[in-house]
């Protein structure tokens, strides 16, 4: 395996890979729906990031950090006992939780960070919900010695504490966000609100494949690397493509990573989990894709959950990573054209998974992918055993164990 | 002759800006704020900005968060809106609403039937907190068909080359977002305003009004000297805010909201 480059976008003919266009746009999705004052650094950020794509020794740069800090490439582990337990297809994953940080936020990050430096940026914000994100911003930020601060839902703050505190130690200010239910969503608003405030010396770091044009381009193409490695990867070990790439989806950047290699490679079916809370129809939910519908929300044109008066409503799941309510705006387009399918995993279905997970391979996941887990756990018994898996195991669990505890009744 | 150009041309007359009070519907009840509408006028409005509340209002400050957060606990929906402009025009024809929100609320509510309806109900103008020029296609030609003005903003971050992109089919009124931030923070200065505006007026002949940062009313009579008009928001609904009873509209709400507004006028008027 020598291939750690980064696979910058570049466009294609006849190509589902050759989204979004020149508005930014992925079919009727995504766009640049934000504030005059917001505007022109979009323009700007646009430009910049067209012109670092362009320069050889940005590649160069990124693919440097990317093998010797962040630790690319990860490996494509074949799950075998999780495999023979579930007695169907065989499951591989993808081992981003890996990488430093713990998890593929890292890949996105190290790229933003780079273009915001070669736009003279000197400060730094970011929001997070589990706080991967808030980590891998802090850490690169301590890294190149800029200031960072961290907008995080209370409520994420509460539940994420460790994840809190190494963004305390790696020298982040870290603001709790008590608008609304204190979650993600609110930490994106809160972002956007220091943004406007600080245009001239402040980059925003946008964590997944959402926001306004150009950041579900961008995220994309530095997450991208995820998916042009596992092609390498189970080329190298199965000598063909897989049947079924599984992901979990909050904002949609693992997945979109992972999937975008693939998407015109249409035998190799694409599968977004979204987190189903307490259940798809109980109102208590991040389902954005199965029980949303489209609308206009930070920056982009996406499926969300909203009443039907355009009010955006709470999402709710036991993972703070997936507890948003609108979803990237090319995942809204893969929907709607049948390229991916998206489903849905209640906490309980992720909860076994990550106790499953953890008992059969020694991994302990995050709660986020264990909801792709708990789908990939109801599809390989129903496939063939020459069938193929790959689960990209987005990150590890750590930072959830006491969330778990509490759901198991176990007092740490 | 719209409402908007007729007020515009009034106030030209007598040679004075304009002032924009701003409120929020059903904030705190519906009643209460159609209450303050109607006495607005009375009080020294020239023109209103009638905020439409959404669930995550992320140009705004905390002050205009509460806000909103309020009315939509009162039920506040776009149709709602629209039904407290239509009881406003019963008594007033002539002083212009400019309905100002986020995009999803019009989205929801399908933007040509929300401008049809909008004009009918009285609305003169509408601006778009998150729609910038480049996706403004969406409301443009229904807009224009109702009759209804689209009021585009600009910011200090907007470039003169942009300006013109952004004005090339601006009609109404041009909104100065006169601070880099979100509102009821920050205020721009007096020098700063007199190095924006003449950029502005290089490229467009329609009024300018000034927002965000507005509150005391000096600074109000400079932005209405040095622009055509000053938004005045955030600094009401503090003192709103301050009246209200565990969320509630008590006796000194209406009355405390308008007792500012005058005073601001007459700096205005001055």
């Amino acid at each position: 395996m020598t291939n750690t480059s980064s696979p910058l976008s570049s466009p294609l003919a006849n190509s589902l890979r050759s989204g979004p266009d020149d508005r930014g746009r992925f079919g009727i999705f995504g766009g640049r729906f934000v504030a005059e004052t917001l505007m022109p650094l979009l323009l700007e950020l646009d430009e910049a990031y067209r012109a670092a794509q362009a320069d050889p020794e940005f590649r160069k740069e990124l693919d440097y950090y990317l093998k010797d800090y962040v630790g690319r490439p990860s490996p494509l582990w074949f799950a075998q006992h999780l495999t023979e337990e579930l007695g169907g297809a065989k499951v591989y994953f993808k081992r981003e939780e890996l990488n430093h940080t713990g998890s593929h936020k890292l890949n996105n990050v190290m790229g933003q960070i780079l273009v915001a430096r070669r736009m003279g940026k000197t400060r730094i914000v970011a929001e997070t919900g589990a706080g991967q994100h808030g980590v891998a911003t802090a850490t690169v930020c301590a890294l190149f010695g800029l200031k960072c601060t961290i907008y995080m839902g209370a409520t994420d703050v509460e539940r994420q504490k460790p994840n809190v505190f190494r963004m305390h130690l790696l020298g982040a200010e870290v603001k709790p966000v008590t608008a609304g239910a204190g979650t993600l969503k609110d930490a994106m608003n809160e972002a956007m609100r220091d943004w406007v405030a600080n245009v001239a010396d402040t980059y925003f770091l946008v964590g997944t494949v959402a926001g306004p044009h150009p950041y579900p381009e961008m995220v994309r193409d530095f997450q991208s690397v995820i998916g042009v490695e596992v092609k390498e990867q189970i080329m190298q070990a199965e000598g063909r493509l897989p049947d079924v790439i599984v992901a979990a989806i909050g904002g949609g950047s693992n997945a979109m990573g992972i999937f975008h290699q693939f998407l015109d490679d249409v035998d190799v079916k694409l599968i977004g989990v979204e987190a189903a809370g307490h259940g798809l129809d109980s109102g208590k939910t991040a389902a954005s894709i199965s029980r949303g519908r489209p609308g206009v929300l930070h920056g982009n044109r996406t499926y969300l959950l909203q009443d039907r008066h355009g009010q955006i409503e709470e999402a709710h799941s036991i993972s703070a990573g997936l507890d948003y309510p609108g979803i990237g705006p090319e995942h809204s387009w893969l929907n709607d054209i049948g390229r991916a399918e998206y489903v849905g995993v209640t906490d309980e279905e992720a909860l076994e998974a990550f106790q499953v997970c953890t008992r059969t391979e020694g991994i302990i996941p995050a709660l986020e992918c264990a909801h792709g887990l708990a789908h990939v756990m109801k599809i390989a018994p129903t496939m063939a055993k020459d069938q193929i898996i790959v689960l990209n195991v987005s990150g590890r669990g750590d930072k959830d164990i006491f969330t778990v505890a509490h759901h198991l009744g176990v007092k740490l | 002759m719209s409402r908007i150009q007729t007020r515009f041309a009034a106030l030209k007359k007598e040679g004075r800006g304009a002032l924009i009070p701003y409120l929020q519907a059903c904030d705190p009840d519906y009643d209460t704020s159609l209450e303050l509408l109607r006495a607005m006028p009375a009080a020294g409005a020239d023109l209103i900005e009638v905020g439409v509340p959404f669930s995550d209002p992320s140009a705004d400050g905390p002050t205009i968060q509460a806000a909103a957060l309020r009315g939509l606990k009162a039920g506040a929906t776009l149709g709602r809106v629209l039904e407290m402009v239509r009881a406003f025009r019963e008594t007033d024809n002539e002083t212009p609403i400019v309905l100002m929100g986020y995009l999803n609320p019009i989205d929801s509510y399908g933007p040509a039937e929300f401008c049809f309806e909008a004009a009918q109900a009285g609305v003169d103008g509408i601006i778009v907190v998150d729609m910038p020029t480049e996706e403004a296609d969406l409301l443009d030609a229904h807009a224009r068909e109702a009759g209804l003005d689209i009021i585009s903003l600009v910011a200090p971050t907007t470039s003169n080359s942009r300006l013109f992109h952004v004005l090339r089919e601006a009609s109404g009124f041009v909104y100065y977002v006169s601070i880099t931030g979100i509102t009821g923070t920050n205020s721009a200065s007096a020098a700063d305003l007199e190095k924006a505006l003449p950029r502005i007026r290089e490229v467009t002949d329609l009024p300018v009004a000034v927002g965000f940062g507005i509150s005391t009313p000096e600074q109000a009579r400079t932005a209405s000297r040095i622009g055509d008009a000053a938004v005045v928001a955030s600094a009401l609904i503090k003192t709103m805010a301050g009246t209200l009873d565990d969320g509630r509209a008590t006796e000194r709400t209406v009355p405390a909201v308008l007792k500012q507004l005058e005073g601001l006028a007459a700096a205005v008027r001055a």
